[in-house]
């Protein structure tokens, strides 16, 4: 009772449903992609990060070979690195809690947790948003696993039109601006000249380069992409533009100690 | 097999991401490059694949059913859906589009 009376808590929660449920999605198009029940499920138990995981069956659904899933995946995980120093920082986690809570830093977790201004509700809405998605991912994960092993052909319920949505689904939320916009549309450019002149899965690793140039020389703003796929504050941007996210207030969390 | 073992490792270096996080000195942090880069390259790959599982089928290109996925979904989003109606709209419509001869 204590708990749920806790703001940070609440949003957690809701995080937690609105993200496990995706998890449907990701299950069913992992094994209709070529990955066995086992591999789909290592890859939500242990590399965790719906978008990584997403470009890792994506390059092999495409028929790229292992080690390009493997870097499209890793290339991706860097934003998470970043996301660990904002809650070292803000949570100043000890012992063992800094090595599960590692696991357990993804977008949704980072966004809870950054979008409270008390330190003890940013702790409770890390752990809450963390271990919530943790355990309903897997559990849909698997779900979605069974249930597209027993689909058939995968193209003829539209699972590869189902991909395409996905990734555009992850995109969507971090395109706020016009600098966004532009390194999507001359990313997206790259890959299409890309395609025909290199293997399969290489293209988005052509992508990455290009994007990381452009953010060497860029002056855009310095968490610009870094947003959840499922916004925890979304409610409190539209109705009141409460303090919620984290792109919009000045004090997120990349400062030292903003949470000491 | 090989598949496993390039799994296991896009697993070990996903964890390292994350944990090296913590450890490294908080000073890391007033160097904002560092975040842009991983903010842009976000950007970027998921803008890839979008294109790639929309367009690519294999080395070459193709326009199918797969295109009418991508417009359902840009629409769906413009709407607001959740994550799960996006997806359902991108396979509803390229289901749809090969039942009526597309391929």
């Amino acid at each position: 009772m204590l708990l749920l009376g806790s703001p940070a808590v609440r949003v957690g929660i809701s995080i937690s449903i609105a993200t496990g449920l995706y998890g449907v999605s990701f299950g069913a198009l992992s094994v209709t992609s070529g990955l066995n029940f086992w591999q789909t499920m290592a890859l939500s138990l242990l590399l965790f990060s719906g978008g990584s995981q997403f470009a890792f069956i994506g390059v092999v659904g495409g028929g790229g070979s292992g080690i390009a899933a493997m870097s499209a995946a890793t290339l991706l995980g860097m934003r998470n690195g970043i996301y660990g120093m904002q809650l070292n920082a803000l949570l100043r986690p000890t012992g063992w809690r800094k090595y599960v809570g590692a696991q357990l830093t993804i977008d949704e977790s980072t966004a809870t947790s950054t979008g409270q201004a008390d330190p003890a509700e940013q702790r409770r809405g890390f752990w809450a948003a963390g271990i919530g998605i943790y355990v309903l991912w897997n559990l849909f994960t698997a779900v979605g696993a069974l249930a597209g092993a027993g689909l058939g052909d995968p193209r003829q319920w539209g699972l590869d039109g189902a991909a395409v949505a996905a990734f555009l689904a992850l995109l969507w939320p971090r395109l706020k601006g016009r600098e966004p916009v532009a390194i999507a549309v001359v990313c997206a450019v790259a890959t299409v000249i890309a395609v025909p002149f290199v293997p399969a899965g290489v293209p988005i690793l052509v992508a990455a380069v290009v994007a990381a140039v452009i953010g060497w020389f860029s002056h855009g703003r310095s968490d610009e992409g870094l947003e959840p796929d499922v916004d925890p504050y979304r409610e409190h941007h539209r109705h009141d533009g409460g303090h919620g996210g984290r792109h919009d207030d000045g004090h997120h969390g990349t400062v030292p100690g903003a949470g000491a | 097999m090989s598949l496993w073992f390039w799994l296991l490792v896009a697993c070990a270096l996903a964890y390292a991401w994350k944990l090296v996080g913590y450890l490294v000195p908080a000073r890391f942090l007033e160097n904002p490059r560092m975040s842009r880069i991983a903010g842009t390259m976000t950007i970027g790959l998921l803008a890839s694949l979008t294109m790639v599982n929309a367009v690519a089928s294999g080395q070459a290109l193709a326009a199918d059913a797969r295109l009418g996925a991508l417009a359902a979904a840009a629409v769906a989003l413009a709407l607001r859906a959740p994550f799960l109606v996006v997806v359902l709209a991108g396979a509803g419509t390229a289901a749809l589009l090969r039942l009526l001869g597309c391929n």
